[in-house]
């Protein structure tokens, strides 16, 4: 028994304990970030923003959670209620799972594989199924039509963000993200990779729906796309999961060309400064970007959105992706040649 | 093999939709994402107004016109003010026309505002109406200095308007003017220059001259189009003629030069503002005929025909002789026309409202048919309806 406990127990509480260590900060962040999405917008468009619910309105986010969960979910007649309620769950499972190798510190990630981008890069496609479910089993033709943009945009987006993450890839020469960021310790790949930096965080608006690609439930033609139909808790989870999808690409984007957790300079006072301080606040300033964007964009048209993703973005990566090759090789730069 | 004919996707376009304006209910028929037909079904905001109209007396009627197009009330009390004028043959004194240019000059940067905030947010861009709205609230606020209601202001009367200006409201107007052009150019920065806007925007939804003018259409929708038809030029009426203001006319008659006229009209109508304060002679703003309008309180406190005239004129209401007219004024939207008969009674016998509104959303399925389902929603902002006016 004794010996089970040592072999099993342990490991176990220490693995759950390491979970709930990143998605409760997570799930708060996320919480906090809606907040912090309607007083930035607030502030752009001169208004208070939420202002009531405890001090600054900060306790909004937890009585909306309230209002959320106290509320009925309602079942269309005809929807496939199985695909219905998945929809949702899995949206917000593959938002949470995908936190397990994201690195906020040196060591200080849950799951250290060898092929985190893939894993990333997976997780992160395979958000686009909670969406076409949703869409499908609404059976309903706003969701259908949402559903149907949702698709065609994450595909057209994923496959210009898989070029820039091989550029990167290609720089390092690794997938792990740890030993990405490692590899900036000279320069952060947003400098000598900055068109790749601009495409990737325009691919990321349109992966997340944000504004301007949030054609997928663009209020003004759509309702609410895909998600017209859900309401209360399963609402509340295509919500959260769409949050904490940003803050993923955020993170990922902080990892892939901001340094992660390294300073900008390696010199006195920067490098006193722990590295989840550096992260944060890295992650912080690009999830005020996903904001400001949004209080300032119209939104595209999917012709034009799609022309964009496919006949400026693609060949665009696709050059950078050869130029990059040639340049390292040509130089003799490959890392982890042989 | 027989070809099966594949059945379109129908969908219901409103009244519950954040961008159907209102209570507009749109059956449309499409290919994917492309619109075939577009067909408009109005009447949910039918509250029989003509009909009223036709049980009231000639002041109370009035305040109808404010509840039609409720984005620019003025405009339409004004049309309707001056038929009742027209068959009563009443002089309006001079003041009274300066302050009612005035004020509709007012109601049209109210209205375009709220409509160049409302086409952005149908694109997509959510900043732009609530910095609109900031603005249209100051002007509200001349509304209430000046009526004692922000809305439905009851402000025109026949043989004038209600109440002189209050002091002090003329100075607030000109600075709100001296700070009017700040905030176009920050909104043109958000909007017009955006290359995202243009895109949505321009060759979206064309109507050439011909087919403005087949369908009916006035105010911006046939100005976009390049024709330079506007009531205040082409038949002045009150003080137009001796002011100096420019008519904004598109070339393409898409989306974008709808967007672009009005925001050129808002500059313009600046222009008059400036104009009327600084020539708006002294003297009275009603109408001195006490058969029309009522006597000033003081006057009934110490004269006893005042105090008749203004107990016949709130119980009976005025007569108007036997008649029909047509009275039309430029209002923001387009023509807005009042046609009144007249049968010698103290009511109208019959009253029939021209809703510029009401012609514009005709083109609805010309104007969206191959286009996109975002650019429908992009068609309907730039056309600038109000159902209180196309239901009536």
């Amino acid at each position: 028994m004794q010996e089970l406990i040592m072999t099993y127990g342990i490991p176990l509480a220490i693995i759950v304990a390491k979970i709930l260590a990143i998605m409760l900060p997570l799930t708060i962040t996320v919480a906090f970030y809606t907040y912090a999405e309607r007083k930035v917008i607030a502030a752009a468009q001169m208004r208070r923003g939420p202002n009531v619910v405890g001090p600054f309105g900060l306790l909004q986010p937890i009585a909306d959670a309230v209002k959320l969960l106290f509320k009925e979910t309602i079942l269309p007649s005809k929807a496939n209620i199985i695909v219905f309620l998945f929809a949702p769950i899995l949206t917000f499972t593959l938002a949470m799972v995908a936190w397990a190798v994201i690195p906020v510190n040196e060591g200080w990630v849950i799951a250290d594989i060898n092929v985190g981008i893939l894993y990333l890069f997976a997780i992160s496609s395979l958000g686009v199924y909670g969406v076409i479910m949703s869409g499908w089993a609404s059976n309903s033709k706003y969701p259908f039509l949402g559903a149907l943009r949702s698709a065609a945009q994450m595909v057209s987006y994923e496959v210009s963000m898989g070029f820039v993450i091989v550029t990167v890839i290609i720089c390092v020469g690794s997938f792990n993200l740890t030993d990405i960021v490692l590899a900036q310790k000279s320069v952060w790949f947003c400098i000598p990779l900055l068109p790749m930096f601009v495409v990737f965080f325009i691919s990321a608006l349109a992966e997340t729906n944000r504004t301007p690609f949030d054609l997928p439930e663009g209020e003004s033609e759509l309702v609410g796309g895909y998600f017209t139909e859900y309401s209360s808790m399963t609402f509340a989870l295509f919500f959260l999961g769409e949050y904490a999808n940003m803050l993923l690409m955020c993170a990922m984007t902080t990892l892939l060309f901001l340094g992660g957790w390294l300073p900008p300079l390696d010199i006195a006072p920067f490098n006193w400064v722990p590295g989840i301080v550096w992260f944060l606040l890295k992650v912080g300033f690009l999830a005020f970007v996903f904001l400001w964007v949004r209080a300032t964009l119209p939104r595209y048209r999917y012709d034009q959105l799609m022309r964009l993703g496919w006949k400026v973005f693609l060949p665009l990566s696709l050059f950078w992706v050869v130029a990059t090759a040639g340049f390292l090789v040509y130089f003799d730069m490959v890392p982890n040649a042989g | 093999m027989a070809e099966t004919a594949i059945k379109p996707l129908t969908l219901n376009f409103g009244p519950q939709h954040p961008a159907a304006h209102g209570v507009l209910r749109l059956v449309l028929e499409m290919e994917g994402e492309i619109v075939e037909r577009a067909d408009p079904h109005i009447g949910l905001l039918h509250r029989g107004t003509e009909k009223l109209i036709e049980h009231k007396t000639y002041l109370q009627a009035l305040p109808y016109f404010d509840r039609l197009d409720y984005v620019s009330p003025m405009n339409q009390e004004h049309a309707y003010a001056m038929a009742v004028e027209k068959l009563m043959g009443v002089e309006v004194p001079r003041r009274a026309q300066f302050i009612r240019v005035l004020f509709s000059e007012i109601s049209r940067i109210l209205n375009h505002l709220m409509n160049v905030g409302a086409f952005a947010m149908d694109v997509g861009a959510t900043s732009p109406m609530l910095w609109a709205f900031e603005e249209r609230d100051r002007l509200m606020e001349f509304y209430e200095r000046v009526s004692g209601a922000r809305l439905h202001a009851a402000y025109f009367r026949p043989g004038g308007v209600h109440q002189d200006l209050p002091a002090g409201l003329a100075e607030d107007i000109v600075e709100f003017c001296d700070n009017f052009d700040g905030f176009l150019t920050d909104m043109n920065a958000l909007i017009r220059d955006n290359r995202i806007f243009r895109q949505r925007a321009v060759d979206v939804g064309t109507v050439t001259a011909d087919e403005a003018m087949d369908w009916g259409f006035s105010g911006v929708m046939i100005r976009g189009s390049g024709v330079p038809w506007d009531l205040r030029k082409s038949q002045p009426y009150e003080v137009y003629e001796e002011l100096d203001f420019d008519i904004p006319v598109g070339t393409n008659g898409d989306c974008f030069d709808r967007f672009i006229c009005r925001v050129l009209e808002m500059s313009e109508s600046i222009k008059i503002i400036r104009q009327c304060i600084e020539r708006m002679p002294e003297g009275p703003v009603l109408s001195e005929d006490n058969k029309v309008s009522p006597p000033r309180r003081g006057d009934m406190k110490r004269s006893m025909e005042a105090l008749i005239h203004h107990f016949k004129l709130y119980t009976e209401g005025f007569h108007v002789p036997a008649g029909e007219v047509y009275a039309a004024v430029e209002a923001p939207k387009g023509e807005f026309g009042v046609f009144l008969v007249a049968d010698g009674s103290n009511k109208p016998y019959r009253c029939h409202i021209r809703a510029p509104g009401f012609a514009h959303l005709q083109g609805m399925d010309f104007m969206s048919k191959g286009h996109q389902l975002a650019d429908t929603v992009a068609i309907l902002g730039s056309m600038d309806i109000v159902f209180g006016e196309v239901d009536r």
